[in-house]
């Protein structure tokens, strides 16, 4: 249980992406399959999320404390002069990693763009079917076989 | 005669960024683009563009040896690295000729198949999934597969599902493609992501160093490889995991279906070998076992049921579909057996594989353009109805089977050779009897086009109606190299071994030029 509770984000991302994986698996409904897969892409963000925490890292960014006089934005070039040292000066600080962040940006929008089309496709199909269960398309399909396509 | 010097400075060295950026904008802007035609001419050139440089890079790589890339000039590990070398030219090659021979079919299918205000994007999407087919390839930094993977699926799945217009049967499919696929470039990323928290990097070849040091032992790396095995398999439509190819080849737009078949899972695959041989190292319990079982197992398993399933199918690109993941089969094998013999095979069979069934596909697209043909038993009198066509698709078709002279001969060879030297005389066996099955589903509609009589309508036999010139032209191109490389394999077979040999040499560090800082790793070949 202890260890459940130690590495409380993976269980938490395993927990989802089992989730997803089944709601996709199980269901026969296509918004519902949409559903499952993002829920499980989610759990892989949250996965990367995870593994780019540094253990007493601060968040990636330079805060105004340690930039020494980083007044305004007419002192812009002054601030990044003084960032630049501090970090020289500094190097102890721990940083968490923002490298995964980046990425899962990346999957993101992926992900935005595979729900854009598979929506898009489940409008078209019951346009064309009207139904979104898979069992009635699935019929309909057997139809069209028999009889050849429907145009 | 000097080729190389045909292609200016700039191609060899800016050439594999090129390859990808060219038709990633120009696929942008094109979509905007008020004129169909206007189009079809810019993929066609751009198409052809990426073609001749694949070709100068090729060319280079074999004289000169890898090219490596750093994106906007960071260096790698850091950014991100392009690298070129004898496993990924050839397919880079094959991809960007493929899809300027496709183009040219495109002009009389599209117009027969896509509705007028959809077909400007139809191209933009055509060269979105080009342009990420071909930045899966080239590139050497992991999380810019997964990016190009999700390009060139993304911009499949809406190409398929405009099959739609032909066949309302396009979207389901469509759609089940998405889940299978979002679902393999998903356990893809968790894998790389696995790789990522072990290793601290994102290039392939810092990523194989830092694995060296770990070991086989651990287990998030096991973990890792079984992740990426089952993305890159879903992709590859590896046996039990094809589900969705049958469906999105039988109703994609005929000329996506060809480029799909000849170049999609052809991707895939170099990737499953990539990162096999170059990032993991086959000499590791956990990845040589995996070939052996899983990879060789599931491959024979596919060559079986997959056949077995076509010669059962009543829709023409069905069957070639079946076929299609049959003869994945044969690829996988070649890679599962892990012997250089037995990667040159299997990456032999990657190249021939795609000439023959991009041109069936095509020839099929043409029986549907002139007579609505989609299947086997209307078939009848095709010979007669469509003489060139079918020809051209009876010469495709008996390479599929592997009749000598042709290609698929070569590597239906080549793999039988390697299984002896390694021992397997019962994949001989195997070979020879998804051959025969082979022989039965060809068969049937080669026996469907010349010994039916011609149909009648009206109490009138159907006069002769040949497909036009433009897709007769891409059709024949396929056909006969399928027939040239099949009488002299000198080339494509030299490629083979030049890529086996770089997957032979393990994980060492391609990008020499660009990462001095990295010292080098001792080569684990020759197992």
């Amino acid at each position: 249980m202890t260890m459940v509770f130690e590495h409380f984000n993976f269980a938490v991302v395993i927990v989802l992406m089992m989730t997803g994986l089944f709601a996709v698996f199980a269901s026969h409904n296509m918004i519902k399959k949409l559903v499952g897969l993002s829920v499980f892409q989610t759990s892989v963000f949250l996965l990367y999320i995870s593994i780019s925490k540094v253990t007493g890292g601060r968040p990636p960014v330079l805060s105004k404390k340690e930039l020494h006089g980083y007044g305004g934005y007419d002192k812009a070039g002054d601030g990044a002069d003084a960032a630049y040292k501090t970090v020289s000066e500094t190097a102890e600080i721990i940083y968490s990693n923002p490298l995964p962040h980046v990425l899962i940006l990346t999957a993101i929008v992926v992900g935005v763009a595979t729900l854009a089309i598979g929506l898009a496709l489940v409008v078209r199909t019951r346009e064309e079917y009207g139904s979104i269960e898979e069992d009635e398309i699935d019929a309909y399909n057997y139809q069209d076989n028999l009889e050849g396509a429907s145009r | 005669m000097d080729l190389l010097s045909l292609f200016p400075e700039w191609v060899l060295v800016h050439g594999p960024a090129a390859i990808v950026v060219l038709p990633l904008m120009v696929g942008a802007l094109i979509a905007l683009s008020p004129s169909e035609k206007l189009s079809w001419a810019t993929t066609w050139f751009v198409t052809g563009l990426s073609g001749l440089m694949s070709l100068g890079l090729l060319l280079q790589v074999i004289s000169h040896g890898p090219i490596a890339y750093a994106m906007g000039g960071w260096k790698p590990p850091l950014g991100i690295a392009y690298s070129v070398d004898g496993l990924n030219a050839p397919i880079l090659l094959l991809i960007s000729v493929i899809a300027f021979v496709c183009t040219v079919y495109a002009l009389p299918s599209v117009i027969a198949e896509v509705e007028p205000e959809k077909r400007s994007p139809f191209y933009a999407a055509f060269l979105l999934s080009f342009a990420g087919l071909m930045g899966m390839v080239v590139t050497a930094d992991a999380f810019n597969v997964c990016v190009f993977l999700e390009v060139s699926s993304i911009s499949t799945y809406a190409l398929v599902a405009m099959g739609s217009s032909r066949d309302r049967r396009a979207l389901p499919s469509s759609f089940n493609y998405l889940i299978m696929g979002s679902i393999g470039a998903t356990f893809f990323v968790i894998g790389i992501g696995f790789l990522y928290m072990q290793t601290g990097t994102l290039n392939m070849m810092d990523m194989a160093r830092v694995l060296q040091d770990i070991g086989p032992g651990d287990r998030v790396v096991q973990l890792a490889f079984a992740f990426i095995v089952i993305g890159l398999g879903l992709k590859l439509a590896m046996f039990p995991l094809h589900t969705w190819l049958p469906t999105a080849y039988a109703y994609a737009p005929s000329f996506f279906t060809a480029f799909l078949a000849a170049t999609a899972t052809k991707a895939a695959l170099y990737l499953l070998l990539r990162f096999t041989f170059t990032v993991f190292d086959p000499s590791w319990h956990f990845i040589s076992n995996a070939l052996m079982v899983i990879i060789a197992g599931l491959g024979i398993l596919g060559m079986l049921a997959a056949s077995l399933q076509a010669i059962f199918q009543s829709d023409i690109r069905r069957v070639l579909a079946f076929s299609s993941v049959a003869q994945v089969g044969y690829i996988l094998l070649g890679i599962g057996m892990a012997t250089t013999l037995g990667l040159t095979a299997g990456y032999l069979h990657i190249l021939n594989h795609a000439i023959m069934k991009g041109a069936l596909f095509l020839a099929v697209g043409a029986f549907w353009y002139r007579f609505g043909i989609t299947k086997v038993s209307d078939m009848r009198g095709l010979g007669t109805t469509m003489p060139w066509t079918m020809a051209g698709f009876t010469v495709a078709g008996l390479s599929l089977i592997g009749v000598p002279g042709t290609v698929g001969f070569v590597s239906k060879l080549a793999l039988a050779q390697a299984a002896a030297e390694n021992g397997w005389w019962w994949a001989i066996g195997v070979i020879v009897l998804s051959s025969v099955l082979a022989i039965v589903y060809v068969g049937r509609m080669i026996e469907q086009a010349y010994f039916q009589p011609v149909p009648k309508i009206n109490d009138k036999y159907i006069k002769r109606n040949e497909a036009p010139l433009t897709m007769l032209i891409p059709l024949w191109t396929l056909a006969l190299a399928s027939v040239a490389f099949g009488i002299d394999s000198h080339w494509p077979t030299s490629l083979a071994q030049g890529a086996a040999q770089v997957l032979g040499d393990g994980p060492i560090l391609l990008v020499r030029e660009t990462m001095p800082a990295i010292p080098a790793i001792p080569s684990t070949g020759g197992h």
